[in-house]
């Protein structure tokens, strides 16, 4: 199992959750963040104060995936975000060492 | 009107007489009665005006006041900062029924009243002929409560986020004993040293309070932030306002009650009352303005946060000008409040590096010196006829009636105000640091004065 951690353009989640929606794809994780790699951030003016903020605004997906579904999925996540200009994000992938479903007891990949 | 009922009367009573009837008993019964009449009508429409402006002083503080720095300060400490403006609305009401109004209004010295109206004895129904000849005492005492009340909540602006609560709770029961009273007893006080109106020394035109409320507090403040010091951090960490949103809609408030501060100023449903309301909304829509203008033209973009601090800037320029001056010059001192204030706050603050944080001096303190100096150039007769020679002609007032000088009494009000918070608030922060202590403790400072000085969470994530 393995677990897919996309960092993307808030305004894109909504593509990206159709396009994993049109392959079957039902969990997920979605949590608002903020963050930056090499985007630019922006400045604020408060009475005179200049504050400079690089951390913008972006949201974050994590699934738990079957290893022989792995690619298939992080490509439909890929080309769902993407705009082709610098901020559109990452995705990592990790290791899974266990799933459980809590409701039944499920284990491994029927738990997913 | 009443020329023509006594030329009326005075043709009936003749003609009457004539015929030797009852009739000139029952016409003068009748005219007396037509009198009292009028004089009800005209008190029940001066006091619901004065109990309504008072209801709208009162909103100013909260939530008008409380929201307006609620929203400026870090979300760690948006209950600390609305209590410092909540709090008063308690505490000092119970100094003013004690001993407060007395010591404010009451005939006394030049400088404080005695203790007649302790316990508010003797402030009932019947009017006082010094304080709102047609309404209530009580009215009167009522509305200069919330006065009372709001100008300790400004100074608040100026130690947000690091005072302990025990210690703003004793500066502000002696704040309000040393430095308001006595300076609400000099501007409107019978005999007061600067009332223009009721036997002062030197007149000063302030006719809602811009020495009394703003100077006062807004120079307070100035010391308050010296002697406190600058936040944890300041300026280095970011610190921005956790919901301008807040603010703004305290801003709001803010603007609509004003009109019960100033217009309600003139104790009365009148025309005067019609002149400050204007004069008020002109001052205010021109300083948003003005504030707007010089944002937009020194960092590229007109800021929601620079609207309102321009508008208050504005409404606190013409508070003393209110009832004094035409449309058009309300106009000229709101624009020259913004953009002053807009100085103030940027250029001055960041090259001394004070921490007012929310602008308590940089608005109240500068605003208000500058409206009670324009007032000396812009009152006019035209607008206020109230100060009459002994033959009843009303007197000219200012600059522009041909009285250069009254520019001088208004700066001796305003210094007067400068030094009385300069030196009485340095002495009370002295007292109340050596008992209690003032700053609040570093972990507290860190943690949030929401939770280690109340226990509590402005928003809460979980639930």
């Amino acid at each position: 199992m393995k677990k897919i951690e996309a960092i993307i353009q808030p305004h894109k989640l909504d593509e990206v959750k159709e396009a994993l929606k049109g392959i079957g794809v039902d969990g997920m994780t979605v949590s608002e963040v903020r963050g930056h790699g090499r985007q630019k951030g922006h400045k604020e003016v408060y009475r005179g104060m200049e504050y400079e903020v690089d951390l913008l605004p972006k949201v974050k997906l994590e699934l738990v995936v079957a290893d022989s579904r792995l690619d298939e999925i992080a490509a439909a996540i890929a080309s769902a975000a993407r705009t082709g200009k610098i901020g559109d994000g990452k995705i990592f992938v990790f290791d899974v060492a266990q799933a459980i479903r809590i409701r039944n007891n499920d284990t491994g990949e029927a738990a997913l | 009107m009443t020329r023509r009922i006594l030329a009326l009367s005075a043709g009936l009573g003749a003609a009457a007489s004539l015929w030797a009837q009852s009739a000139p008993q029952s016409v003068d019964a009748k005219l007396a009665a037509l009198d009292a009449a009028t004089k009800a009508a005209q008190s029940a429409g001066d006091n619901a005006w004065m109990l309504t402006s008072a209801a709208l002083v009162l909103m100013m503080t909260g939530p008008g006041l409380a929201l307006f720095y609620g929203g400026l300060v870090r979300r760690k400490n948006v209950l600390s900062t609305m209590m410092h403006s909540f709090v008063l609305m308690a505490v000092v009401t119970v100094l003013w029924a004690v001993y407060g109004y007395s010591l404010a209004f009451a005939e006394g010295n030049p400088f404080f009243g005695d203790l007649r109206y302790l316990f508010l004895n003797g402030v009932g129904s019947a009017p006082n002929a010094d304080y709102g000849a047609t309404v209530p005492h009580e009215t009167y005492m009522i509305y200069q409560l919330m006065f009372a009340i709001i100008t300790p909540a400004l100074i608040s602006g100026a130690f947000a986020e690091r005072i302990k609560f025990s210690a703003m709770l004793l500066f502000t029961v002696l704040w309000s004993t040393l430095v308001y009273f006595p300076m609400a007893h000099m501007v409107w006080g019978k005999g007061g040293f600067l009332n223009a109106a009721l036997g002062g020394k030197i007149p000063c035109y302030d006719f809602a309070g811009g020495t009394v409320v703003h100077i006062t507090s807004g120079v307070s403040a100035l010391v308050c932030a010296l002697y406190l010091g600058k936040r944890i951090g300041f300026p280095r960490e970011p610190m921005k306002p956790h919901s301008v949103v807040i603010s703004v809609i305290g801003a709001c408030l803010l603007w609509v009650g004003w009109f019960g501060f100033n217009a309600g100023s003139a104790v009365a449903a009148s025309s005067l009352a019609t002149s400050a309301f204007v004069a008020t909304h002109f001052g205010a829509a021109a300083a948003t303005l003005g504030w707007m203008l010089a944002e937009w033209w020194k960092h590229g973009k007109p800021s929601m946060l620079g609207g309102i601090s321009g508008c208050v800037a504005g409404l606190v320029a013409i508070t003393p000008a209110s009832g004094f001056v035409q449309p058009f010059p309300a106009l000229l001192i709101g624009f020259v409040a913004g953009i002053g204030c807009f100085l103030m706050v940027t250029a001055v603050k960041s090259k001394f590096r004070y921490d007012d944080t929310l602008d308590a001096f940089g608005v109240h303190g500068a605003g208000g010196t500058i409206g009670a100096l324009l007032t000396g150039v812009f009152a006019t007769r035209l607008i206020n006829p109230g100060f009459t020679d002994a033959a009843g002609k009303p007197l000219p007032l200012g600059w522009v009636d041909g009285v250069p000088q009254q520019v001088l009494n208004q700066a001796i009000g305003v210094a007067i105000s400068w030094v009385l918070a300069l030196v009485a608030t340095f002495v009370i922060l002295k007292i109340v640091d050596m008992t209690i202590g003032v700053r609040a403790s570093e972990t507290d400072e860190r943690e949030g004065l929401d939770l280690s000085m109340h226990g509590e969470e402005g928003y809460t994530l979980e639930s």
